[in-house]
């Protein structure tokens, strides 16, 4: 299955939990301190699944499981002084509530912060992010578009599309 | 007999208690914050710790009225220090370390999950069923299997002893509770989504819907995500009159309309549901007693109040299953005490620079 490409961003269709994985972890490869990857998508649609496989490919070595209880989980990343920043907002509804919620710390500051139902607090997001919204296709099939915004966003993306699926 | 003053702010309730000898409650005040957080479907954090730092102080004194007893007669103090929300933790945390240094007392702190494990030596409180003597109920046998189920944590640990865990296996993704939550979200029940679940399940067939069971054969760890989203597809299936799938792909969900929900059969939606999370806690929790030879199993957490899965584990386990009253089961803090009581025995203390871990594990 051959990716839909463009020159600003990336449709990709995953046939199962494991590819979705699969994705995750090669783009966790290429992160750094400071980057923010922002999930748009409904329930069901592989968000945990897809930040599961960004943890792997950053080498963080513990489970990640869903942060929806206690909305932001964080894990040491090795060999890093930065931290990887899992962030749940389902149980957030208003940008109000988030920024109550200390929030912001995460979006700004100086670790890999990923976001699951960023939509939600788009307006207090930085500029420049990767954004990627997940669809569900079908039972086993999920539609993911990549964009990006800013220039570190759209090397990402190049050399992601450049790993992962070879060059154009 | 000794005395443990118990505090708990792990989340959304703030509670205090005091237990004799680690087994039989004198007191066990819960400062409930369910209906603050209704609107959220769930604990929001930054008003929680704000609300605990205004029940804390009434709640510990009505402990103390409650039990009967004055400072001095505290022997120690136990307070969890995770894992939980980080804001709420500190409230507790701090207060303990405060009272502990102005009288003089031994701090303990204790790990949540263990806590939750040790209500199972509670004495249940107004046990009139059997109107017996505490003398009469025995402590849980060693080894042990304790499934610890609730909105953060599903956890099958095998205990050898007091202190002694091995975590066999938790959640790669949703908790139990979580998946409770949030398909209650799904079916418009409302939170916290446990009870609504099982009272929307009451005269439902469990049958009616084929939902999947997560096994992962060759461990003991759990996956309740992908039956939150089956739950889902059946909901949106229902939302858009039964129309091919294709054509609601892209549908955004947010809550079932009122339409929707004439038409969904929401009874036998959660009764389905319902039977397939207890079908899969029942059988790694069976297994697990079996490979490991255990005198007794454990419930422990908010969703061992699930009344399905008590008769579930009851009827197919054959070691005696023990649970605690739901009141037992929910966050409490003479879980806490009893925890820390037993640490105690062992000579355990934390010292004054004990930290909030909200990540913290069984170990």
């Amino acid at each position: 299955m051959a990716p839909i490409v463009t020159g600003r961003s990336l449709d990709f269709i995953s046939h199962s939990v494991a590819q979705t994985q699969r994705i995750g972890e090669r783009l966790g490869r290429l992160l750094q301190g400071g980057d923010l990857i922002c999930l748009e998508g409904e329930l069901g649609t592989g968000k945990t699944c897809l930040v599961q496989g960004i943890g792997r490919g950053l080498g963080i070595a513990s489970a990640i499981a869903s942060p929806t209880f206690i909305i932001a989980s964080e894990y040491p990343v090795p060999n890093h002084r930065y931290k990887f920043y899992h962030i749940d907002l389902y149980r957030i509804e208003t940008v109000a509530e988030a920024r109550a919620a200390g929030l912001e710390d995460y979006f700004y500051g100086d670790g890999i912060c990923v976001i699951e139902w960023a939509e939600r607090v788009r307006e207090l997001l930085p500029e420049e992010r990767l954004w990627i919204t997940l669809h569900y296709i079908g039972d086993t099939k999920r539609a993911l578009l990549f964009k990006p915004q800013g220039k570190r966003y759209e090397e990402l993306l190049q050399r992601f599309r450049a790993k992962a699926f070879g060059s154009q | 007999m000794v005395l443990v003053l118990g505090l708990e702010t792990s989340c959304d309730e703030t509670a205090a208690a005091v237990v004799a000898d680690g087994r039989e409650i004198l007191s066990n005040v819960v400062a409930s914050q369910i209906e603050l957080h209704r609107r959220y479907g769930g604990v929001f954090p930054e008003i929680a710790s704000r609300q605990h730092i205004l029940d804390i102080v009434p709640v510990i004194e009505e402990a103390l009225a409650q039990a009967k007893v004055g400072w001095d007669s505290l022997d120690a103090l136990a307070v969890t220090a995770g894992p939980g929300l980080v804001g709420s933790l500190l409230v507790g945390v701090n207060v303990a370390k405060g009272i502990a240094w102005a009288r003089g007392l031994p701090l303990i702190g204790v790990n949540h999950l263990e806590a939750h494990l040790y209500a199972n030596w509670l004495i249940p409180p107004n046990d009139t069923r059997h109107a017996v003597q505490k003398e009469q109920i025995p402590p849980p046998q060693f080894p042990l299997i304790c499934l610890i189920v609730s909105g953060g944590h599903s956890d099958l640990v095998l205990m050898t002893g007091h202190g002694q865990y091995r975590v066999l296996g938790r959640t790669l993704d949703d908790a139990a509770g979580e998946a409770f939550d949030k398909v209650a979200r799904l079916l418009g029940l409302g939170y916290p989504g446990g009870p609504a679940i099982q009272a929307a399940a009451e005269n439902g067939n469990p049958c009616r819907f084929s939902l999947p069971r997560a096994m992962l054969e060759r461990g003991y760890d759990f996956s309740f995500s992908g039956l939150k989203t089956a739950v889902l597809r059946i909901v949106q299936r229902y939302a858009s009159g039964g129309k091919e799938r294709g054509q609601a792909r892209y549908r955004l969900f947010s809550s079932p309309t009122a339409s929707a929900q004439r038409q969904l059969p929401l009874a036998d939606l959660a009764a389905s549901f319902q039977a397939a999370v207890v079908d899969v806690l029942v059988k790694k929790t069976k297994r697990a007693a079996e490979e490991f030879q255990v005198k007794e199993v454990l419930l422990a957490g908010g969703v061992a109040s699930n009344k399905l899965l008590r008769q579930r584990m009851s009827a197919q386990i054959n070691v005696p299953v023990r649970y605690p009253p739901p009141i037992l089961c929910t966050d409490n803090a003479a879980m806490v005490a009893a925890a820390g009581y037993f640490k105690h025995m062992a000579g355990e203390r934390s010292s004054w620079d004990l930290d909030v871990r909200p990540g913290m594990a069984l170990k």
